[in-house]
């Protein structure tokens, strides 16, 4: 029962990735996608996109969130959370005194710890922009406001277009919109498009964040169109959810919606970001996506400018857990402000 | 910049620091002996051989080398404990038996994925995820058919066949030793089981957990060896049936030796399955398909979808893809909870993986392989796809058995049919595709065993596998692999 | 003064969707042994708590369909686990409310666990049993399933309070069904202990409910119910049986009445409450 004899005879051919200089197949991304002028053209963009295979989508989500971050990947991944943050309030109850708290925790979000990262923007209604602007002064975090009817988005276009209109001279930065569900599940694709180039065009220069509302799109399918269709409309940003529904942001879909800006960004040459908002409550969920964009689409993405958390209570839990990851040991919720 | 961080500059600089799973779990023995009659007990020659990690080449443990005494002895307590005890066993007292296995798994199951990653070199996730979860179903959904084998479709009380010599291979060892012992044990059959040589540790501790579950002594023998002990087991004759996985080229000796005997015979061998990509397939779920069915327990896999057939109209893009996505693989430290892909069980595997590879290229095929860095010490092959490859190709004919994809086109659904049928092998294809009739109609056409449609390497107790032609014949899963071990 | 400590008397409730409340009508009766000694006063079930039985059942029924047959196997398997532990306190009530001896009534609740992990095993394999693929005449890939039917409502055998009780309610349960059980009359409290049982098996809340009280009292209401699947007659005369089947005709419900000698592999039980479901889809280029 020897050993093997060694392999050293074997030829080990020099190991190389693919190059222009290969016999083979070197092949450039798809034909670019042309600009949109007729929803028969918008319909046959979609209609070429490939489908989902949800058992397929699922299992790949799942199978990421096996990976096992420790340490100072931790680490890093929570800071990096951190930073994507978007301090979101959208209640009915919201007052300026409820905003002024939210704003001064996002500038610091930890007061006897000033390396942490404040985070990306603060998020509210349309009315109470202009009081999170004053409080924010000249700090780095952003003024994304919702508009567009949000949530349920069920309003004329003139009344849509005003909210956001409202909002931006008000001062926001970034402008989170709702597509019209109804116009999509209906198959009224050119309408759902028309209303994303005109909130497009009434943000000026303030970012569009358009949200998909993927918890009543309910099929992969849908969301990787619905993607598409906002992609092509101009947005910045794909979201997820208002937050609203029952449903909001999950794994696959994320999923889905990062292969989307993936080839967006192949075929059209440009990058949109994505985010995820609604029931991410979490350390531990939020490194999930973020490994789910590290290993969909990559490093580009890993920076506010191309990925965020649309999250309230996330914020706290992540401080914790950094600060767990130096004391070595649980700490206590009260740690930090409850807002 | 090396190549990979080139091609990797826009993925991944979340970099993942290294979290291994601790190899202290899987509480090694410095020795085993051979498990027969109930107790672990010496070699009669007292030989030994050593089994290695192949992550590192080091040394796990010394294990008992059985020779045609030992194996007399095994199949002796065997046929005592079929004659006295088991085949007067109840079904009812079979079926809680085998329930008792499969809680202990489950109950042992962190140091048994341990255990089998380290002896065989697959990922930890894989051990952990897949390996031993299946092996715990397997004796689950065998332990419901032992107090109901009227209902299995073989007549009302089938008898089972007596004494089985089992033979596993190293790919999937403890999963193996479950597919056989399960149905085996369920029908009312005792077994002698011999581990494949390089990987005979988690049949090892099987062992303890048979005799945790107080199986009559005797019913279960497990013993180690090389070659020469599973010819022993083979050519017994007092044994009642013989079951094999392994190469085509051993179950063809197998069958030549049992031919003129009264041994009843099943076989599950090699194979060189086709994944099949029509245009309209999900692409992104498609693409993990093809790596899964490849790369997969490093390509180690009987059923491994070797062979990509793809729409000439999308071969491009979809070449494209896969390259890019072979990039990402993880390849190292098995033991490493984010590792992707292994290392090569043996030496020798990797001898012929090389060999064959090499002959890929001198066969003119375009040949694309992750610029991943390998181990120094250890059993590695970096995951590999040729394009361009013809149908008369070697790569294209014979089982490679490592992480090495060849890639070949077609226009029709029948020619795809036609292609991926060219072969005498006949265990797994996978089908890709949104159109439900064609896949139908592709699947109904095929020959092979088992079919995958939109999807890769999915295992189910409940679910019959097995090939056609030269991958062998009987199968183990569902209703249908209780055959094996009947009298029917 | 005697030094012999006071037990903690267990009180004897309902159990539905997953919660033990007495029931609705505050009611309870007198339970006694076989040989007339006072056992317990368990909780008397109203129309009421049927119906929130069934509610219950109902809402659990769709999640216990979509779970894998794995899973629901493995949860029959620990209520076998559970009750094996457990097995003294079993018997002990068995023998009471039988009548039996102390080694007949551990042979009972032997017997009774041995059902149980027999009817663990049956859940991935049934689907093999009564269902397969059907070779039509045309370019169709054809095949059957079997469907659990639903909500069924079974009353229970009257005299064999754990055997029977375990053959009536798991019977159901293992092939995708929720249960609404009445109890044997006189002799509850073993159904009752083994429905505590549950709680601690994993067994979603719903899936088993058990309502203790009269039979005749409690049957025509179930008969009745219109969102119930199906009903087994085990536990009332055949003269009752007949007038509850009448009932249960309203809204076309599956009526399941015991055969005089069933053997113990029969499958009838089983094939009482499930449909087949038969797809088609074509097969072409």
């Amino acid at each position: 029962m020897g050993r093997v004899a060694s392999v050293e005879q074997v030829s080990t051919a020099p190991l190389r990735l693919v190059t222009d200089q290969d016999r083979s197949v070197h092949i450039a991304a798809t034909i670019a996608v042309p600009a949109v002028e007729s929803e028969a053209q918008l319909k046959a963009i979609l209609t070429s996109l490939s489908g989902v295979d949800a058992v397929g989508a699922e299992a790949r989500a799942a199978k990421l969130s096996t990976r096992s971050i420790k340490k100072s990947t931790k680490l890093t991944a929570i800071e990096m959370a951190i930073s994507m943050v978007d301090l979101t309030t959208l209640e009915g109850a919201d007052t300026p005194g409820r905003v002024t708290s939210l704003c001064t925790k996002a500038m610091r979000p930890d007061p006897r710890d000033l390396t942490v990262p404040s985070v990306a923007a603060v998020c509210v209604y349309p009315d109470l922009v202009a009081h999170a602007r004053s409080v924010l002064g000249a700090s780095p975090v952003a003024v994304a406001s919702v508009a567009t009817s949000f949530p349920s988005g069920r309003a004329s276009l003139n009344v849509k277009l005003m909210d956001v209109r409202e909002a931006v001279l008000a001062g926001a930065d970034e402008v989170d919109m709702v597509i019209d569900r109804g116009a999509f599940l209906s198959g009224r694709i050119g309408q759902v498009f028309d209303e994303v180039v005109a909130v497009k065009a009434a943000c000026g220069d303030a970012h569009l964040k358009v949200i998909l509302e993927t918890g009543e799109l309910v099929t992969y399918d849908n969301v990787r169109r619905a993607s598409w269709i906002a992609m092509l409309g101009g947005a910045d940003f794909i979201k997820t959810s208002t937050g609203k529904v029952t449903v909001n942001a999950t794994l696959p879909v994320a999923l889905v919606m990062l292969e989307a800006v993936r080839d967006f960004a192949e075929t059209a040459g440009r990058t949109v970001g994505v985010k995820v908002a609604g029931g991410i409550r979490t350390s531990k969920d939020a490194i999930r996506y973020l490994v789910l964009v590290n290993e969909t689409v990559g490093s580009t993405w890993l920076t506010p400018d191309l990925f965020r958390f649309g999250a309230s209570s996330l914020l706290n839990d992540l401080l914790m857990q950094r600060l767990k990851q130096q004391r070595g040991a649980y700490v206590r919720a009260d740690e930090f402000s409850g807002d | 910049m090396s190549d990979r961080q080139l091609a990797n500059s826009h993925l991944g600089s979340l970099e993942y620091d290294p979290a291994p799973e601790s190899a202290a779990i899987a509480k090694l023995k410095p020795s085993y002996g051979l498990f027969i009659d109930g107790e672990f007990s010496d070699a009669d020659s007292h030989e030994q051989f050593e089994t290695v990690n192949p992550a590192n080449e080091e040394t796990l443990s010394m294990v008992a080398q059985a020779s045609a005494v030992d194996v007399d002895r095994a199949v002796g307590s065997a046929r005592r404990a079929y004659d006295k005890v088991w085949s007067k066993t109840t079904g009812a007292q079979r079926s809680k038996y085998l329930f008792r296995i499969a809680r202990l798994i489950q109950e042992r199951s962190r140091e048994l994925a341990v255990v089998e990653t380290l002896d065989n070199g697959k990922p930890i996730r894989e051990s952990r995820d897949v390996d031993i979860p299946l092996a715990a179903a397997h004796f689950f959904y065998y332990a419901g058919w032992a107090d109901k084998l009227d209902h299995a479709g073989f007549g009302v009380d089938p008898k089972p066949l007596g004494v089985a010599g089992q033979i596993i291979p190293w790919n999937f060892p403890l999963l193996m030793a479950a597919w056989k012992l399960a149905p085996a044990l369920a029908a009312g059959s005792t077994c002698v089981l011999k581990p494949a040589e390089t990987t005979p540790l988690s049949a090892l501790v099987l062992a303890e957990i048979l005799e945790q579950a107080e199986l009559p002594p005797g019913v279960v023998s497990i013993i180690t060896g090389d070659g020469s002990t599973g010819a022993a087991l083979v050519e017994h004759p007092d044994v009642d049936k013989i079951a094999f996985t392994g190469s085509t080229e051993v179950g063809r000796m197998i069958q030549q030796r049992t031919a003129a005997s009264h041994k009843h015979l099943t076989l599950e061998l090699g194979g060189k399955g086709a994944n099949i990509v029509f245009e309209d397939a999900p692409i992104d779920e498609m693409i993990e398909g093809i790596i899964d069915g490849i790369f997969f327990n490093q390509g180690h896999v009987c059923c491994a979808g070797s062979r990509l057939l793809v729409q000439e109209s999308v071969a491009d893009e979809v070449l494209r893809r896969l390259v890019r996505r072979v990039e990402q693989l993880r390849v190292g430290d098995p033991l490493d909870k984010n590792t992707d892909v292994g290392a090569i069980n043996s030496a020798a595997q990797l001898l012929r993986i090389r060999e064959l590879t090499a002959f890929g290229e001198s066969e003119g095929a375009t040949r694309y392989t992750s610029s991943c860095e390998l181990p120094q010490k250890g059993y590695w092959f970096a995951p590999t796809v040729f394009a361009d490859v013809a149908q008369s190709h070697r790569i294209a004919r014979e089982e490679i058995f490592g992480p090495v994809l060849s890639v070949l086109t077609f226009r029709t659904p029948e020619e795809a049919v036609a292609k991926a049928n060219n072969t005498n092998y006949g265990l797994a294809c996978g089908v890709w595709s949104e159109k439900g009739s064609r896949t139908l109609w592709v699947a109904e056409r095929l020959r092979a065993g088992v079919i995958w449609a939109n999807t890769y390497n999915r295992f189910d107790p409940t679910s019959p596998f097995g090939g056609l032609r030269e991958s062998g014949f009987g199968r183990e899963g569902g209703r249908h692999g209780l055959e094996a071990y009947l009298n029917v | 003064m005697s030094d012999a400590r006071l037990d903690v008397r267990k009180t004897y409730k309902l159990l539905i969707n997953g919660a033990f409340p007495r029931s609705e009508s505050g009611r309870s009766y007198e339970v006694t042994s076989a040989k007339g000694a006072f056992l317990a006063n368990v909780a008397q079930g109203s129309r009421k708590d049927v119906r929130d039985a069934v509610t219950a059942a109902r809402a659990a029924q769709a999640k216990w369909w979509n779970a894998t047959a794995y899973n629901r196997g493995q949860v029959i398997y620990r209520l076998a686990e559970m009750a094996e532990s457990r097995r003294d306190e079993l018997a002990e009530h068995v023998a009471l409310g039988e009548g039996l001896s102390a080694r007949a009534s551990q042979k009972t609740v032997s017997a009774s666990i041995d059902r149980m992990v027999w009817y663990a095993g049956w859940t991935d394999k049934i689907a093999q049993v009564l269902g397969g693929t059907n070779p039509v005449a045309g370019p169709f890939f054809n095949f059957s399933i079997p469907v659990a039917s639903g909500v069924v409502g079974v009353l229970c055998v009257q005299e064999s309070s754990l055997e029977g009780f375990v053959d009536a309610v798991l019977a159901p349960i293992c092939v995708g069904n929720a249960v609404v059980a009445v109890a044997s009359e006189s002799r509850p409290t073993p159904a009752v202990l083994l429905g505590e049982m549950t709680s601690s098996s994993d067994f979603p809340a719903g899936v088993l409910n058990i309502v203790t009280g009269l039979t005749d009292e409690l049957a025509p209401v179930l008969a009745a119910h219109e969102d119930v699947d199906g009903i087994d007659l085990s536990g009332v005369t055949p003269e009752a049986a007949d007038g509850l089947a009448a009932l249960g005709a309203n809204s076309i419900k599956r009526v399941y009445r015991p055969h005089e000698r069933e053997s113990d592999s029969s499958l009838r039980r089983l094939r009482a409450f499930v449909e087949t479901s038969t797809v088609w889809h074509t097969i072409g280029q």
